[in-house]
């Protein structure tokens, strides 16, 4: 039975824009209202963003802070090619993710060389340049600190327009399954054992004849081209990308989302992103009517952060298993209570 | 000639401000194994402390003021967020992700996302003539500052019996507690330096770059990681040797290469040492 949980989820996901239903304290609007869509599309990309980037971090263990390049690569490179140079959506979008994948490729090849915390600084290091080439304008393409929006002139016609946000939400939607189908068939291939041994123990796998270098590389360059894909996908919801995009904190919040969730979990990291992506739309909504420090997302995001790795180390995915031991402690004291 | 003057000593005022951030991080690195992302935030706090207090103390008892709360703010984030999370290192510098972004942002709802001006003291918007170049004196403030830091903190580490437990407990920190010393002490008192220095960075930064954000300490942070790494982990001579060469290669490049070159070439460097000496410069072993 179990196994159809997340079959019906997805069929449950997929037929969601039907519904006319009002959730007054979730949504503005009802379900299938363009607003709503809209903020469920951005929800299920951060969900496959999160997950592709637990790839890295939950899995392999290799803690990148430099995962925002590769997902302002995605935006980045689909918006100039369709905004600039008029290309189909569909080409932009097969280069762009190529791409970003040979960048993965060429910049995790030097990252790569180094380890631990010392990795985490390269990989920074080198999304930064990503951020300040984006802030600088070279040429006019990435329109600077004020971002490029998508011009919608060579999009699909299904695709432009608010009636079309629907579209936009079961694109983003195929996007996220076609990132968990990846990331479960890494999970259970060769590879993905090989990822986790590396996580546990680098020696071991070095022991048993493998290349922890090359096992790890191939790692960075599919979690690179998910991340592309992601964010070809995001700057398609939004109508555009944003140096955010390409900042250090956008990579900070794929790591609070992997962690909120659960890393290294099979489903951690999507909640995760799906629950993070909601409460940071919904909170600056909200914003005005909070007072203080409430009205920043980013204060309640990090606080709830800070408390979640303290009093929940596995994250949501980590809860289920607290819970069973609790429940079946209950359980067996019941009988032996209720006997007089 | 003069151009050369200006930009080295540029150079140097802006090693001297990542020198200051990057010794607290290697520190704290080298001792707690904590890569402290909440750093910049300490830098914010720093400078915010000391603009928040000059119109009502005057500027030098507000300097105080800024480093003192600084060096607080270290100490308490040490006592409070780290200690409980006892060798869990990638718990510790998650905790300190997300304090980066609620502290920020806790900054941000108090005194607005916008650049505030920063007092600075009269003699420091002078300028001095040297070798035909003139020179406005704040970059002077900076180097200065940063000499004395830097003689101050290897003397601490040299000569007294907490910079010992420090430089030992860098070294093997399994050894110093094997003996019976009790490094918790130490690291509170790490990250009450670190703080220290890196509230000194925020407010010289300040002066320098005469305003203060909430999110700058961020930006000054990542180039002072680049610098702890190409110096080597943990080594305070090497973060020096590395923020001069950040320093004067990215000032050097930004003006005599196109806009943004600097930032770049110094990444570059950043990916050319690792590629010879993955340890950096001053550094022995990677560090897992």
């Amino acid at each position: 039975m179990k196994r159809f949980v997340p079959l019906a989820l997805l069929l449950l996901a997929a037929v969601l824009p039907w519904s006319t239903l009002s959730l007054p304290g979730l949504f503005e609007g009802p379900l299938n209202s363009p607003g709503t869509l809209q903020l469920l599309a951005v929800c299920l990309v951060f969900g496959a963003l999160a997950l592709g980037y637990d790839l890295l971090f939950g899995r392999a263990g290799l803690l990148s802070f430099g995962h925002a390049l590769y997902i302002a690569a995605g935006a980045y490179g689909v918006d100039i090619l369709v905004s600039h140079y008029a290309w189909s959506l569909w080409s932009a979008t097969l280069v762009t993710v190529l791409a970003a994948a040979a960048l993965a490729g060429l910049l995790g090849s030097v990252a790569l060389r180094t380890s631990g915390i010392a990795f985490s600084m390269v990989t920074l290091a080198f999304a930064q340049v990503g951020y300040i080439l984006v802030n600088r304008d070279p040429g006019g393409l990435t329109g600077g600190e004020e971002g490029l929006p998508m011009r919608t002139g060579s999009l699909p016609d299904a695709l432009v327009g608010v009636t079309n946000t629907v579209n936009l939400y079961w694109l983003a939607l195929a996007v996220l399954v076609v990132v968990v189908l990846v990331v479960h068939a890494v999970d259970r291939a060769p590879l993905g054992r090989t990822l986790i041994g590396l996580r546990d123990d680098e020696r071991r796998i070095a022991v048993v004849g493998l290349s922890p270098y090359r096992v790890k590389l191939v790692a960075f360059v599919l979690a690179g081209a998910l991340a592309a894909l992601g964010g070809v996908v995001y700057a398609l919801v939004v109508g555009g990308a944003s140096p955010h995009v390409a900042s250090s904190d956008f990579t900070l919040a794929l790591i609070v989302m992997a962690v909120l969730g659960g890393a290294g979990t099979r489903w951690g990291a999507l909640a995760g992103g799906l629950l993070y992506a909601y409460l940071d739309q919904r909170l600056a909504r909200l914003g005005g009517q909070l007072p203080g420090p409430l009205s920043e997302p980013l204060f309640i995001l990090g606080t709830l952060f800070i408390l979640a790795v303290y009093f929940v180390p596995g994250g949501l995915a980590g809860l289920r298993t607290r819970w069973e031991p609790l429940q079946r402690a209950v359980r067996r004291r019941e009988p032996i209570n209720s006997t007089p | 000639m003069s151009t050369v003057v200006l930009l080295t000593l540029t150079g140097l005022g802006l090693a001297a401000l990542y020198f200051l951030i990057a010794s607290g991080l290697s520190l704290v690195f080298g001792l707690a194994g904590v890569l402290n992302f909440a750093h910049g935030l300490f830098l914010s706090v720093g400078a915010y402390a000391t603009w928040w207090s000059a119109p009502h103390v005057g500027l030098p008892l507000a300097v105080v003021f800024g480093i003192v709360a600084a060096a607080a703010t270290g100490a308490l984030v040490e006592l409070v967020l780290i200690r409980p999370l006892y060798a869990r290192h990638t718990e510790q510098v998650l905790v300190t992700v997300g304090l980066s972004l609620a502290g920020v942002a806790l900054l941000q709802s108090v005194w607005g996302a916008d650049a505030r001006v920063f007092p600075r003291p009269q003699w420091a918007s002078h300028v001095t003539g040297i070798l035909g170049a003139t020179v406005p004196d704040d970059r002077f403030l900076l180097i200065g500052a940063a000499v004395l830091v830097l003689g101050g903190l290897l003397a601490f580490l040299r000569w007294t019996r907490y910079g010992l437990i420090i430089r030992a407990g860098v070294e093997n920190r399994a050894m110093v507690r094997a003996l019976g010393i009790d490094v918790r002490n130490a690291f509170t008192l790490v990250f009450a330096i670190g703080g220290a220095l890196a509230g000194l960075a925020g407010i010289l930064g300040g002066m320098y770059f005469t305003s203060v954000s909430p999110g700058q300490g961020g930006s000054l942070l990542i180039f002072a990681f680049i610098v702890v790494v190409i110096g080597g982990l943990g080594s305070i001579n090497g973060s020096a040797i590395a923020a001069v060469g950040v320093g004067l290669l990215q000032q050097f490049v930004n003006y005599y290469g196109a806009a943004g070159a600097g930032d770049v070439s110094v990444v570059v460097l950043l990916a050319v040492v690792l590629l010879l000496r993955p340890a950096g410069i001053a550094g022995k072993a990677v560090a897992a």
